[in-house]
């Protein structure tokens, strides 16, 4: 990134990130529409809500990073490194022993631990505390579900907008295009582009994102294709408004309530699909998946090493279930249809 | 009608050609023949071995029809494919043919039960679900499903071997013999898997489809006639509500033949599904393309007989 360095990068996304979401909550303040769904959500799912944000200060902490201001041993171990707040807070207890939770002594070869019980989830085979890798997994998790709906949602609304919008010649194509890829099967496409792109985090997300737009995009061309015919929209047109602004000012605004529903509903899907490609061992580094397959087979020894495969698991079901929870939340409250079905 | 079969037809046979021509862009061009070489052989092969591995399976000819009119790989993928012709593994030179034949029973012997036990268990489940609306039984319900819904599919399966394979000893962790009396036993363990991680989204999904034929006027009408509440369920409500049931179950065919990657690939099951998976770790680009191939056609089958059965029950799709 021309002389820029990974974690000053992450830490620039970080503040833009902060910035985006306080922009986000004037907006959504001066908006009653807007404000009334978000209390109405608020209040049906307080504690999923807390639990999101709790994951997304954790890897809010895991992504502000900076050089230097170690003390004394590690810095021979790790010099001139980027450490993230997270990392700071796990540099003590480190200890290269492979120990249950709360161990006062090693798992193999029973010797004395210089720090008892500090582990509090264990440790791994590799002597990594096993709390600290679930913890700096929520990064992973939220990094691979928010930037492949950047990819995803952007790319199906400009085809579904225009095609739905402008009809003719294009939406054919667009059309064609969709049944195509939605008759390929999904977990192979994904693969297959994988393979092709190489392995990675941007290019998962961007894997994840080619073969994920297509469910949405056939939405918003269904749904642009409604609003195309309604009376405000014509009479904007009869008063001569350009179609860019009549798609801007009048189109999109409507589909804001399905981008919220998708986005919500793709993110655990998307992170669920990583634990899958971890498995096939091209997913991305340091997430829960990676965690879980590497554990899988810790299963079989005697004692049973649990605590690495149920922290990942734990981390992993905790976060999905809140999202989920939320979406549906999310999906009552914005959803004229559902809204209807449930009176 | 004939107009219509004919549009529907020429509309699947250009999904097939499009699909191909991903394919081919997949793993012709953005994977060149001399990477998938390279992945065979390994990163250090020397040139002379790139080029003879390309020779020997088929893969040193120009890429586009624009090169070289009478041999050039485009034209030899889409005639290959379309005539099942789907030539040896990259892998290991073995026909894949045979190997998808060999893979079909074993899928099947998987998905056709999973397909049916999952009807079996998630109606009456929803319709109970349904018949309970608005009280504490219904969120309840809607809860313990999306409790279902957000546990991965590896940790059950990873679950289910440890707990019922391993601790309990019930059944076999996993494992394959087509010997109709051992096989349920094999077959055990990735059903009880299948089954819990389908029952989340498959209940939640019936359930959405009964309520809405319940807020039907007929529905209305028959309880304004005093039927009781069961037989409204029962006759009216489950009765229309088959239209949508049916659709999902014949749009799922198509994947029966194709399998479960997951659950075959942990069960030792030597279906298309375990295939699939042995192709990716191998780089076996030559399987993998048909593997998807074969996935995108039955897909296309599905929705071609989905679409045309309904041009003939209903005569307004027909005229749109």
């Amino acid at each position: 990134m021309m002389g820029l360095a990974p974690h000053m990068l992450s830490n620039l996304v970080v503040l833009a990130l902060l910035v985006g979401l306080l922009g986000l909550s004037r907006w959504v303040r001066r908006r009653r529409i807007w404000l009334e769904s978000a209390q109405a959500i608020w209040q049906r799912r307080r504690l999923a809500i807390v639990v999101i944000a709790a994951y997304l200060s954790i890897a809010l902490l895991d992504s502000v990073a900076w050089v230097g201001g170690v003390p004394e041993g590690v810095a021979d171990v790790l010099p001139n490194q980027s450490l993230s707040v997270l990392d700071r807070l796990f540099l003590d207890t480190r200890e290269a022993s492979y120990s249950a939770p709360f161990a006062d002594f090693e798992w193999t070869g029973g010797e004395a631990l210089r720090h008892p019980g500090s582990h509090v989830l264990g440790t791994d085979i590799l002597g990594r505390d096993v709390l600290y890798l679930a913890l700096k997994g929520a990064r992973v998790a939220l990094l691979i579900g928010g930037l492949t709906s950047l990819i995803s949602i952007p790319l199906a609304l400009l085809f579904g907008v225009t095609a739905g919008y402008f009809g003719g010649r294009f939406d054919d194509f667009v059309f064609f295009l969709i049944s195509t890829l939605a008759s390929m099967p999904g977990l192979l496409l994904l693969i297959a582009l994988i393979m092709a792109l190489g392995k990675g985090t941007f290019s998962v997300c961007l894997a994840l994102g080619v073969t994920g737009w297509v469910g949405f995009c056939r939405l918003s061309r269904a749904e642009t294709l409604k609003l195309r015919e309604l009376d405000y929209v014509e009479a904007a047109r009869a008063l001569g408004v350009s179609e860019v602004r009549i798609i801007f000012r009048h189109v999109l605004p409507n589909l804001a309530h399905l981008i919220v529903i998708t986005f919500v509903l793709t993110f655990s899907a998307l992170v669920l699909s990583e634990a899958v490609l971890s498995w096939l061992g091209i997913g991305v580094d340091g997430s829960w998946g990676q965690m879980i397959d590497g554990a899988r087979n810790e299963l079989s020894r005697d004692p049973i090493i649990w605590w690495n495969i149920g922290a990942a698991g734990a981390a992993l079901f905790g976060l999905i279930l809140a999202v989920n929870s939320v979406g549906d939340a999310i999906r009552d409250v914005l959803d004229p249809r559902t809204a209807r079905t449930s009176e | 009608m004939g107009a219509y079969v004919l549009r529907r037809l020429g509309y699947g046979v250009g999904v097939a050609l499009g699909v191909l021509f991903l394919l081919f862009v997949l793993f012709f061009t953005v994977t060149a023949p001399d990477d998938i070489a390279r992945k065979a052989l390994g990163e250090k092969a020397p040139q002379v071995a790139v080029e003879q591995w390309k020779a020997n399976h088929g893969y040193d000819r120009p890429l586009w029809p624009w090169q070289d009119w009478d041999d050039n790989l485009l034209f030899d993928h889409y005639t290959k494919m379309l005539t099942f012709d789907f030539g040896l593994s990259d892998a290991d030179d073995a026909p894949i043919m045979d190997r998808i034949q060999a893979g079909m029973g074993p899928s099947l012997s998987l998905t056709v039960p999973l397909l049916f036990l999952g009807l079996i268990v998630a109606i009456p489940i929803s319709l109970l679900v349904a018949f309970f609306r608005e009280t504490y039984i219904d969120r309840m319900g809607v809860f313990i499903c999306v409790l279902a819904m957000s546990v991965s599919t590896l940790l059950y399966i990873i679950g289910a071997q440890f707990l019922i394979g391993k601790i309990l000893r019930w059944y076999p962790i996993s494992g394959f013999d087509a010997d109709p009396l051992l096989l349920p036993r094999f077959l055990a363990l990735p059903i009880i898997v299948g089954l819990m991680s389908g029952i989340g989204g498959d209940v939640r999904f019936y359930r959405t489809v009964f309520l809405e034929e319940s807020a039907r006027d007929f529905v209305r009408t028959a309880r304004a006639k005093g039927a009781g509440e069961a037989r409204i369920m029962s006759h009216h409500v489950l009765r229309n509500a088959l239209i949508p049931i049916l659709t999902r179950v014949v749009l799922a065919i198509p994947f029966l033949f194709t399998g479960s990657i997951l659950l075959e690939a942990f069960f030792g099951i030597p279906g298309l599904g375990s295939i699939t998976v042995d192709a990716i770790r191998a780089n076996d680009f030559s399987t993998l393309r048909t593997m998807v191939f074969i996935g995108s056609l039955l897909f296309v089958l599905g929705q071609l007989a989905t679409d045309l059965s309904y041009g003939f029950v209903d005569p307004r799709v027909r005229f749109e």
